[in-house]
This record gives structure tokens, sequence and C-alpha cells, in this order.
């Protein structure tokens, strides 16, 4: 047993931890550091409150614990970097069962029953607040799961009057909420169930309405939504670590999302509300030229002249799992004396930072993987590019084409380099459907083919 | 397409047009090439070496001509080649056009297409073609070391113990390609560097190769968009003698390298100059041939002034090294031109039809002038027209900030009013969490946004609490079974979470 100004104590020390964790992720050097720190912290504040006093059923903690910890290595152990927007998806979607869950018990506790007048109409729109949350986040998240996992088709699900449909719903929830806190005792959890229902119902719909390429914009908002649900509970309970806790992940998700959105040149709204964008008023520029294809050998020779080489791979390159044999390829070209980089985009991949993982996870030394901001300005001495999987994020249109759906969507200015090879399947366009007037410019070379196929062929010819 | 490399007749001329190294290029490039007997011996090529790289020899000169499309040559055909020449031949040499009217007139008469490599303008595009640039570096790097062969002591400070020995100091006048070079040369020697030149431009350059940029009081920016400098004003021509005058009393080596394309070179070096400087001096002159930077300078001749000091008016060229670069910025002209198998000549091309002095019989110069060089354009006058508007929307902003505190200050009256304290101590620290918060994350690296979600994902499993504090001794109670369910799932979220982050930050490396 420990006192609660221990535990006090240990919770401030606990939260404490958790902002350093989070702060160390400002750097590779610091990020092993930071991730044990949050370990740390968080052993910390299960162990305070474990041992402190009130706490029943120690052997259902026990075992609920160690059944979890089992499945969470497991899970963990074997996830695929590609698959990680799935994963921290379905990790979202435990954060929101279990606020719906604690919201329930907490309107069930036996402590909630002795309070009254201000004090029980503020507990009580907590645990309401907190419930809509966590179910919204609930089953958003798992939507979000099936989308990207291509269980669910990613196209969004669009119906007239869905505006009009949430505002009902959401004014019906305040209204169930305005019910539920004029019943004496327990009598309202039917209000309770309903409410839940509605919010569930809501976070399905509210994903669906969502298209494949605003993806990384709602796996960062549900993870803003599940802290906002940590933080929900904290307040119901009155547990200043788990508001501290959930208000740090609420702004991670929140800033995360702003992040995406300017990297889309889209407003946040937009993206929430569904549809690409407002339509453009003019007719898109059209694209006049010629395609010039290349082979893999006058690829490799022109690598071979090169000096200086910037890779810029898009989602494409890690579908193809190219990733490997374009490491492959940057060693050979390093050994020959060559500087070779990688160009990131905000929004390739999946998810915020996708691509630096799946790229580090290939063995790519992080200190070569470059910003978007940062390779910009070196690319007009680069010789040669290789535009690996990506389309819309090379699209020259987005800068001088005032029609076209994206533009003022800051993009990487490959065109700049002496030559851009891009390595494409086909001529299909990207997610926005936009045509690329980079493969039209005289100083691209297009290579078709399978991306992980067309490098390994290259690699055989340096 | 075959091209030719003849011998040069010029006695004083030691290079020649194309080296074995170029040779295998040209050939590479599709090009067939013919060389006149001796026309590398000069310049330490033996016909031996150009046979290796995959050439042909010419017994001579008419052979020579007959045989060849392209001809590239280092100094300008006298009229006994003209004669050997015939129509359409293309011809790459020097011709200082400006000085040689009547020449071209003569090649464009034969019908020959002469480019003159000393008229390839000095655009970005173009400096690999640049014959005066990689001439004059030579130049550069060879005034400095004739200069210290007559100058009779170190150039660089030593104290020994037969006592100490001062650095020389060299004056370099004008900073081009040449000039640079020479600084370079004199500073890697150890001696000590002032340049002066009238483009304030290269002041940055000149100290960047480790020399101090001497100027006069006098602001007049000598920069015209050609890269050469124009002619200045009196005034200013009065104050740069007076700190020659100045300089001339202690420097110990004086490098000009002057020159303005198309007219005599200017005098800055006056007698009075000369007659200030102590004896064992020396004066190196790159402008001799053009009548000199100096006024004392004899071209082509090495010779010492009564007070003692050695004005140089001719250098050794260098000749396998100047041909080897001369040859390399014809390779480059040539590949520009489309190579053998496509080669034209594209009077569209900015680059040949300011070079092409004669083309199909009519004489092409001077040529029109360059377009303003891109980096002196005037300043874009719009972001002015904007700045109004931006004015009043910052004011707009500022006052729309002012009611939006305003109105969130309110805000938290009306909710302290309502709420118990305790509920107002629990929103301070959510308040202060999110700005924390905020703060924090917007200082993580983009490439750990990733590593960023699973720790969030981890640290939100935070909600176990909530789990612990409901859990209940009796597994009939529904809040155990509640919250079984709720540490169980917030416990994978941790567990994993932190799991996946680590074996993800792994991966990183450096």
């Amino acid at each position: 047993m420990i006192s609660s100004q221990i535990q006090l104590a240990s919770y401030l020390f606990a939260s404490i931890l958790f902002i350093l964790s989070l702060g160390g992720l400002s750097s590779q050097e610091s990020a092993k550091k930071g991730v044990l720190y949050g370990i740390v912290g968080m052993i910390i504040a299960i162990l305070s409150t474990v041992l402190g006093e009130g706490i029943h059923g120690h052997i259902y903690i026990i075992v609920a614990i160690v059944i979890a910890s089992l499945i969470g290595v497991a899970v963990a152990r074997k996830v695929e970097m590609t698959s990680m927007p799935q994963l921290v998806a379905i990790l979202h979607s435990f954060v929101g069962l279990a606020a719906v869950l604690v919201g329930f018990g907490s309107y069930l506790d036996p402590h909630t029953q002795e309070l009254s007048g201000t004090l029980r109409n503020i507990h009580l729109v907590e645990v309401f607040i907190g419930v809509f949350i966590g179910g919204l986040t609930f089953t958003g998240s798992i939507v979000a799961w099936g989308k990207l996992d291509g269980k669910i088709r990613s196209k969004p699900l669009i119906y007239p009057g869905r505006h009009a449909v949430n505002i009902i719903l959401v004014m019906s929830c305040v209204v169930l909420c305005y019910l539920f806190i004029g019943m004496e005792g327990t009598n309202g959890i039917g209000y309770l169930y309903v409410m839940t229902a509605i919010s569930f119902f809501i976070g399905v719909m509210l994903v669906m309405a969502i298209g494949g390429a605003d993806m990384p914009v709602v796996v960062s908002m549900l993870n803003s939504y599940s802290g906002w649900a940590a933080a929900a509970a904290g307040f119901m309970l009155g547990n200043d670590l788990l508001i501290v806790t959930g208000a740090l992940v609420g702004s991670s998700g929140a800033i995360l999302s702003i992040i995406m959105c300017e990297a889309m040149n889209r407003s946040f709204w937009s993206v929430i509300f569904g549809g690409f964008g407002e339509t453009p008023k003019g007719k898109q520029a059209e694209v006049t030229g010629d395609v010039q294809a290349v082979d893999h050998e006058e690829v490799s020779d022109l690598l071979k002249e090169a000096k200086s080489v910037v890779i810029v791979p898009g989602y494409g390159m890690a579908v193809a799992k190219a990733q490997y044999p374009v490491y492959d390829m940057v060693d050979r070209l390093k050994k020959e004396g060559k500087t070779v980089r990688f160009g990131i985009h905000p929004v390739a991949g999946r998810l915020p930072g996708h691509m630096n993982v799946l790229l580090a996870e290939a063995n790519v030394p992080y200190d070569i993987v470059l910003e978007m901001e940062e390779i910009n300005d070196d690319l007009s001495e680069t010789d040669v590019v290789l535009v690996i999987g990506a389309n819309d994020i090379v699209n020259p249109g987005a800068e001088t084409d005032p029609n076209s759906p994206i533009y003022g969507m800051p993009v990487i200015q490959v065109w700049n380099a002496e030559t851009v090879i891009v390595m494409k399947r086909s001529m299909a366009t990207g997610y926005a459907g936009v045509q690329n007037p980079l493969f039209f410019k005289d100083n691209t070379r297009m290579l078709y083919g399978d991306a992980k196929d067309s490098v390994t062929k290259i690699n055989g010819f340096l | 397409m075959k091209v030719g490399v003849p011998k040069e007749i010029s006695s004083s001329e030691k290079r020649v047009g194309a080296t074995p190294k170029t040779i295998r290029r040209l050939i590479k490039q599709g090009f067939k090439v013919s060389v006149e007997k001796d026309a590398g011996t000069l310049a330490n090529y033996t016909d031996q070496s150009y046979v290796e790289a995959g050439a042909t020899i010419a017994a001579d000169a008419s052979e020579l001509y007959k045989g060849s499309d392209i001809i590239l040559k280092v100094q300008a055909v006298k009229e006994s080649e003209i004669d050997l020449m015939k129509k359409d031949q293309v011809m790459l040499s020097y011709l200082q056009p400006a000085q040689n009217m009547d020449l071209l007139k003569k090649l464009a008469d034969k019908g020959v297409n002469a480019i003159a490599m000393d008229a390839i303008p000095r655009i970005s595009r173009a400096q690999k073609m640049d014959v005066l640039s990689s001439m004059a570096n030579i130049a550069g790097y060879r005034s400095v070391v004739e200069a210290a062969n007559h100058y009779g002591r170190f150039l660089n400070g030593q104290i020994t113990a037969a006592g100490k020995v001062n650095p020389a100091k060299v004056l370099v006048i004008g900073a081009g390609v040449a000039g640079l070079a020479a600084i370079g040369t004199a500073r890697s020697l150890g001696a000590i560097v002032m340049a002066f030149d009238t483009r304030m431009e290269v002041a940055e350059q000149i100290e960047s190769m480790g020399a101090s940029f001497l100027t006069v009081d006098i602001e007049e920016d000598g920069s015209t968009a050609s890269g050469y400098s124009k002619v200045m004003s009196e005034a200013f021509i009065k104050a740069e003698m007076e700190l020659f005058s100045e300089q001339a009393k202690d420097v110990d080596i004086v490098i000009t390298t002057a020159q303005i394309p198309g007219r005599p070179a200017p005098k800055l070096w006056m007698d009075y100059h000369v007659a200030a400087m102590k004896a064992g001096s020396v004066i190196v002159d790159l402008a001799a041939s053009s009548g000199g930077n100096c006024t004392q300078t004899k071209n082509g001749e090495v010779y010492t002034t009564d007070n003692g000091v050695t004005i140089l008016g001719k250098l050794d060229q260098l000749p396998a090294q100047a041909s080897q670069l001369f040859g390399n910025n014809l390779c480059h002209l040539l590949d520009d031109m489309g190579k053998a198998e496509h080669f034209k000549i594209d009077m569209e091309d900015d680059v040949v039809k300011r070079a092409m002095v004669t083309y199909n019989g009519k004489v092409n110069w001077p040529p029109e002038p360059l377009p303003v060089s891109p980096q002196k354009k005037s300043v874009d006058p719009e972001p002015e027209l904007h700045s109004a508007p931006a004015e009043s929307k910052k004011e707009k902003s500022i006052w729309a900030s002012l009611i939006n505190l305003a109105m969130i200050g309110l805000g938290l009256h009306l909710l302290a009013y309502v709420a118990p304290p305790e509920f107002m101590g629990h929103f301070t620290v959510f308040v202060l969490s999110v700005f924390i918060g905020w703060q924090v994350i917007w200082n993580v690296s983009h490439s750990l946004h990733t590593p960023l979600m699973a720790v969030t994902n981890a640290i939100s499993g935070i909600i176990i609490i909530g789990g612990l504090l409901q859990t209940q001794d009796n597994l009939s109670d529904p809040m155990t079974v509640l919250a079984f369910v709720a540490i169980l799932v917030a416990s994978i979220n941790i567990v994993g979470g932190f799991f996946v982050t680590h074996r993800m930050l792994k991966m990183f490396r450096k």
C-alpha cells in the first residue's frame, strides 16, 4: 500500500516521463531513450495505481495484463512495416473501446451514485462525452483499418444529405445527454446505450466518406481522438495523469493532421467532410508532347555518368517491395563515390513518416533520407532523379496549372534536375486522378514495369 | 564525318587542336579523325600516341584539309592555309573576329563555316566550351610560376636559423579567371596576395581564394551583362592610379590581367608605377598580346628596366596541358552540335549563332548582344503592389486574435462560474498539457512521425488506469467484466505500441 501523496507524486513523475518520451522523438539519436522514458513512465503509473488504496481484484488485473502482453508482443513482432498503418489504426480502436468501457464502468461505479448536485451533473456529462468520443474512435478506427487493409473498398461513400444526418445525430445526442442526467441512480443506462450506438454509427460514416488518398489524415485524426478519449476518461475519474497523457496524444494527432493537410494543400475540414477539395473551375491545361521511354541499360548508363543522384520514392515502391533492391543500388552507386540521397514528400506512404520507416527497414541510413524542403534546393545541381512509384507528389502542374485539382500542393521539384527517370507500371494517373505533365518534359525518361523488377535489372548493369 | 587536326604553322604556337585523349572522345562521338604528321610534337604528343588513340596520320597539310569536313585548330588560319580549304568546311579555332575582319571576309568568300572559339558567349551552358576561360586558367597559374622564377627570393615567409624571411607581396590586377588562378597559385606558394578589380561582385571570390580585396573610395560598379568589365569614369581611374602608386612601393610581384574584348588592353600600370617599384620586383603582363596593361611591357619579350624591375611580356603556354583543355572545349562544342551522326549548324542556337562568324558565304559579325544575365534582373515590382493589402490584413488579424482571446477569456470565466473548483483544477491541467504537447510535438522530426504515432498509441494505453480503478473482487459484478476488457485492450496497446516503436527505431541507422 502506498499513500495517496506518493501516488500523486508518481503520477507527476510519469507525466514528466511521457513528455520527455515525446520530446525524445525530435531526433533519431534521442528517440530510443524516449521510448525507454515512456516504458518507465508507464510502469511507474501502473504500479503506483495497483499498489494504491482501494484496488480490488488483483488476480483479474494480472490475468488481463498477462494475456494482453502476450497478444501485444506477438502482434508487434509479426507486423510488416508496410502494414504499420493498419496496426496503428487498430490500436486506436482499442483506446476508443477502453474509453467506452471505462465510461460505462464509471457510470455503474457506486461512488458515482453517492454524488449529488452540480458535481454529479458534471460527472455524468464527462461520462457521456467520454463514451461518445470513445465510441466514434472505436468504430472509426475499425473502418480505417478495414480500408487500409483492403477489406473495405477505399472509394469514399458519400450520400446526399449526410451532413444534415450527422448534425441531427449529434443534436439528438445532446438531447439524450440532458435526459440521461435527469435520471436517478443508474436508470439512465438506456440513454447511454442509444448514444453509444449513435456514436458508433457516426464513427463508421465519418471514415467511410473519406477516400484512400486522405487516409494519412484520417489516421492522424483518429490518433488525436484516441487522445481526447483518454483525456475525457481522466476527467471522469478525476485523474490528472490520464488528462495530461490524453492531452499530449490529442495534440500530437492534431499536429500530424495539420502537417498532412498542409502537405496536400487541403483544408482540414474538406478532408473530414469528404471529397477531393473543390472542383476546379476551369479546364486543366492540356498536356501535350511525347513521352520518351528508356530501357534498363540506358538508365544504368545515366546513373554511371551521374555524380549526384536523388531517389524520390512513393507508396508504389513499398507495394512492389522495391526498397531492398533500391538500397542495393544505392550501395553500389555510393561505392563509386556518387552522392545518393532520398527525397521524401510528407504524404509519401500511408502514414506520416511511413516512407522513412520503410527505408529504414531496408537498411537505408537515415542521414541520406531528406525531407522535401531540404532536397528541393539541391535538385538543380542533381544529375539524375529516380522517381519510383510516385506520381502526384512530383507533379509540376501543382505549381503551374491553376486549374489542376492539386494546384498549390507543395511538390518535389524533380524537373529541375538534369535528367528525371520515372519508374511506373503504366501511364495511369495517381490518387488524385490528375495527368502529370512531368512525364512529357524534355528531360524526363519513362521506365515502365514493376519497380522491384526494374531496379533489380538496373543493378545487373551497374 | 571526318575531323582533321593540322599542325600549327605559327612558330610560336606549341599547342595543337586535339590530344590522344580528346581524339578518343571524338571517336566515341562517332567522328573519324586524321592528324597531320608531327602536329603534336611541340606539345609532347607523338604521332604514335595519336595512332593508338584511333586517328590516322595525314602526310601533309593539303592531304589533311582535302579529306576533312571539320578542322580543329588553335591559331587563326593564315592565307596559305585558306588556299587549302574548301567550301562548306567547318573550322574551329581562335579568330579574334573583332580585329580580323579581313580574314573573316576571306573565309566567307571561300565558303568556310568558321567558328571563333574566342567568341563563344559567356553563358553558363557554354562554360565547358569557353577556351578563354580554360586558357586563362593556365595563364594565371603560369604567371605566378614564371614571376617566382624571375623574383630572386622565396615567396613564402620563413623563420630559419639564418634569420627571418618576409613573405613576398603579390598584387593581382583584374580578378577574372586568370586573376583568380594567379591568386590561388600565389597563395599556395605562401605569398601575401592582394587583388584589385573594378567589379564589386568579385570581391567575395577574391576573398574566398585567400587574397584581400583592394578597392577605392568611389562607388562605381564595373560589371556588365557580358561578364566583362566596362571602362570606368575619370574620377575612378584617378583614385585607382593613386591606389596603385601606394602599392607600387610595397609589392614585389605585380600580375596584370585586365583585358576588354575587341579593344586594346587598358593602361593601368604607368611609367611612374614602374619607377616606384623596388629593384628585383617582377611584373607579369598577361595582356601583353593586346597592348599590355603596363606602359613598359614589350610583347613577347622579357627584360629588366633601368631600376631593376623585370617585366614579362610573354609566357610559356604549357602546351601539353593547354592542348588537352583546348581540345576538351572543342569536343564539348562538337558534342553540343549533335556529334557525328546528327551534326548540324543550328543558327537558332544561342551559342552557335554567336560563335559562327562566317556562315554560308557571309560574315556573321558582330553578333547580337547577349540577353541581360538572369541574376541581374531588375527587382520584381509585384511585391510592392501587394504590400498595402497585406498590411491591412495583418492589422485585421491582430484585431481578430484580440477578439478571439477576449472570447476565450470570457468562456473560461463562465465555465468557472458554473463548474466546481475540483473540475477547474483538472481543466487547468488539461489546457496546460495541450499547450505542452503542442510545443513538444512540433519539434518531432518528420522522419519519426510513424514511431511517434506508435508511441502515442502506447501511452494512450494509460487509460488502463480507469480499468484498474474499477476492477472489483467479484467477477459477477458487471463493472469487473467491463474493467477486465478495458485493461486487456489497453494493455495490448501499451505493450504492442512500445514494442513496435522499439522495433522501428532499431531499424534507423546512420
